[in-house]
């Protein structure tokens, strides 16, 4: 492949006090791929993420985004540039309905100043409608339309999901992170996930980056998987490749017996 | 949102009525000084709940401070009024403006903090404030700075209700969503492009400014204004005015800021017992409306289930 990388993460790692959680961290992804990042429980999936959002700083190496060094920008920052995320643990804004949700997602992009919104000035109401109708619009993708009155936390744990992916969408990212987006979900909700991801991915030309316990799911769409074990990268390759490697079944598994 | 702008007008007009005939009835004496005293302390303690309201129950920065920043206004407003002798409306403004940089001023480094952090530091600076006012002589120190009345009906309700229209206004747009999401999840609110830092520091400046308004038109009520009027405790009254008409709820801030007055209005005349009632009264409530008198509601979303009755789908027995 000779397009240039949408995101390229070189030799990362971040230290909490002597705690080393994530080093010599590698990852290299392209536009339009679809890329997963497996691992045991506490191997750095969730650090990983955090690092490259700014939430942490690294402590060494660089992630550079869209051929610029982001480590070290504000999160809110990483986000207006093209990178969205969802949490393991879901972080909806729970007492605001699903419509207000997803606008918190378009506020970077509306123009209309607050001294407008303020004094109710024209720009202000184009851009509330504006944002109103974008946000329904978007909604309808995500079949959550009809929802959109409810408080976010009134919604059954499945649809939760699915808002926490529109909203990461709503900021019009180019590079998406799922962060175990089905986790807690039943094997038709998983698939249906599985679906609703190979369908925002196409429509909106999106690269992803996901982290995930499920094998299936993981194995099932992603065309490249890296697999991170004590914070360190333990390998990387297409799917058919991870699933026969040792050292991965390994880490998942536990040594093998000998006699 | 547009469903709001339906009940604007009435509301408004409304507003504009009960001023209009207040105003009637205190220009043919029909309403004596004490009932005109208790309207506009009505009004000023609902400048000051609503605009504790941004803080708190919209952007959700825990901070107790805000009679630091009233104390700012009353007397920044009378040194404009008494030592350079300008008019009371400049005062105002310029009360109310330099409590906004007080608020910048103290919101920058201490927004940095959150929760009890941040209720400690905000508490902490309303203390340097009026003890900064305590050693001034030019503004006479622990004996007070005299002052002379100003403060009317027209002045108080017309800046009650540009607080109450500012802090609406910002509310109901992308801006207020914006600070909405960090009350709910700050964490999230950043990940989703927000710049948590400068709403936080935009919505307690907006309070600071308003708190200067209130505190203009407070110290002008009286003939003097003096430092103890701006301790801990005032700090602590507006809290309480926020806290019982429900976190997140206007309506709920302007409700508690007129019950409250109105209690401790009537309760002048008993004052053994005043405190011992008004402390009653505060627990029977928070016994039995945990979530303050209005919880996250708006008293228009009442009159919103009254018009739309039967035409609405998205109920709650639609979710499965």
């Amino acid at each position: 492949m000779e397009k240039t990388p949408l995101l390229e993460v070189k030799q990362a790692g971040i230290q909490f006090g002597g705690l080393k959680a994530v080093q010599n961290l590698n990852l290299v992804l392209y536009p339009g791929e679809l890329v997963g990042l497996i691992g045991p429980n506490g191997a750095g999936k969730t650090t990983s993420f955090n690092l490259l959002t700014g939430v942490y700083v690294p402590t060494e190496g660089d992630v550079v985004f869209q051929g610029k060094r982001i480590n070290g920008i504000a999160p809110y920052k990483v986000t207006q540039s093209g990178m969205s995320r969802t949490f393991q643990n879901i972080r909806l804004f729970r007492d605001m309905t699903v419509l207000d949700n997803v606008k918190v997602a378009y506020h970077a992009l509306a123009k209309h100043t607050m001294l407008a919104s303020i004094l109710r000035l024209p720009s202000h109401f184009a851009g509330e409608k504006k944002m109103e109708e974008d946000a329904i619009e978007f909604l309808k993708i995500f079949r959550l339309d009809r929802y959109k009155d409810e408080l976010a936390k009134n919604l059954p744990y499945g649809q939760q999901r699915r808002l926490e992916i529109a909203r990461a969408l709503a900021a019009n990212p180019k590079l998406l992170l799922l962060d175990e987006p089905a986790a807690g979900m039943n094997p038709q909700e998983t698939h249906d996930l599985m679906e609703l991801i190979a369908f925002i991915r196409k429509k909106f030309d999106l690269t992803i980056l996901l982290i995930e316990h499920d094998m299936n799911l993981v194995m099932g769409v992603c065309e490249r998987i890296y697999v991170l074990d004590h914070g360190q990268l333990l390998a990387e390759g297409p799917p058919e490749v991870i699933r026969n490697d040792p050292k991965v079944i390994e880490a998942y598994l536990g040594e093998e017996v000998t006699e | 949102m547009k469903r709001h702008s339906k009940a604007f007008w009435p509301l408004l007009i409304a507003a504009l009525v009960f001023y209009a005939i207040v105003q009637g009835l205190i220009m043919t004496d029909m309403l004596g000084a004490y009932h005109t005293n208790t309207l506009i302390f009505i009004a000023i303690n609902i400048i000051l709940a609503v605009s504790l309201h941004l803080v708190i129950g919209i952007t959700g920065q825990f901070s107790i401070g805000h009679a630091g920043f009233m104390a700012v206004g009353a007397y920044l407003s009378a040194i404009v009024t008494m030592k350079f002798d300008l008019p009371f409306v400049v005062a105002i403004i310029v009360g109310g403006l330099v409590a906004a940089l007080a608020g910048l001023i103290v919101g920058i480094p201490s927004l940095r903090l959150r929760g009890d952090y941040l209720a400690i530091a905000t508490l902490g600076f309303a203390e340097i404030i009026r003890i900064i006012f305590l050693n001034i002589d030019y503004v006479g120190g622990a004996a007070g700075m005299q002052v002379s009345k100003m403060t009317d009906w027209t002045y108080t309700f017309f800046f009650m209700l540009i607080t109450i229209l500012v802090i609406v206004n910002f509310t109901r747009s992308r801006h207020g969503i914006a600070a909405l999401s960090i009350r709910e999840d700050e964490i999230a609110s950043d990940a989703m492009g927000i710049n948590t830092t400068y709403y936080k520091v935009v919505a307690f400046v907006i309070g600071a400014f308003f708190a200067g308004v209130a505190g203009a038109l407070f110290s002008h009520n009286f003939y003097i204004v003096l430092p103890s009027q701006f301790g801990f405790l005032k700090s602590v009254d507006i809290l309480i005015l926020v806290v019982l008409g429900g976190l997140g709820s206007l309506s709920g801030a302007i409700i508690s800021a007129i019950f409250l007055t109105l209690v401790s209005t009537f309760l002048q005349d008993y004052p053994e017992t005043r405190m011992i009632i008004y402390s009653l009264v505060l627990i029977i409530v928070m016994l039995y409306r945990p979530q303050g008198l209005m919880g996250t509601k708006e008293i228009t979303d009442y009159f919103r289930g009254w018009t739309s009755k039967g035409g609405k789908d998205n109920g709650k027995d639609t979710i499965t």
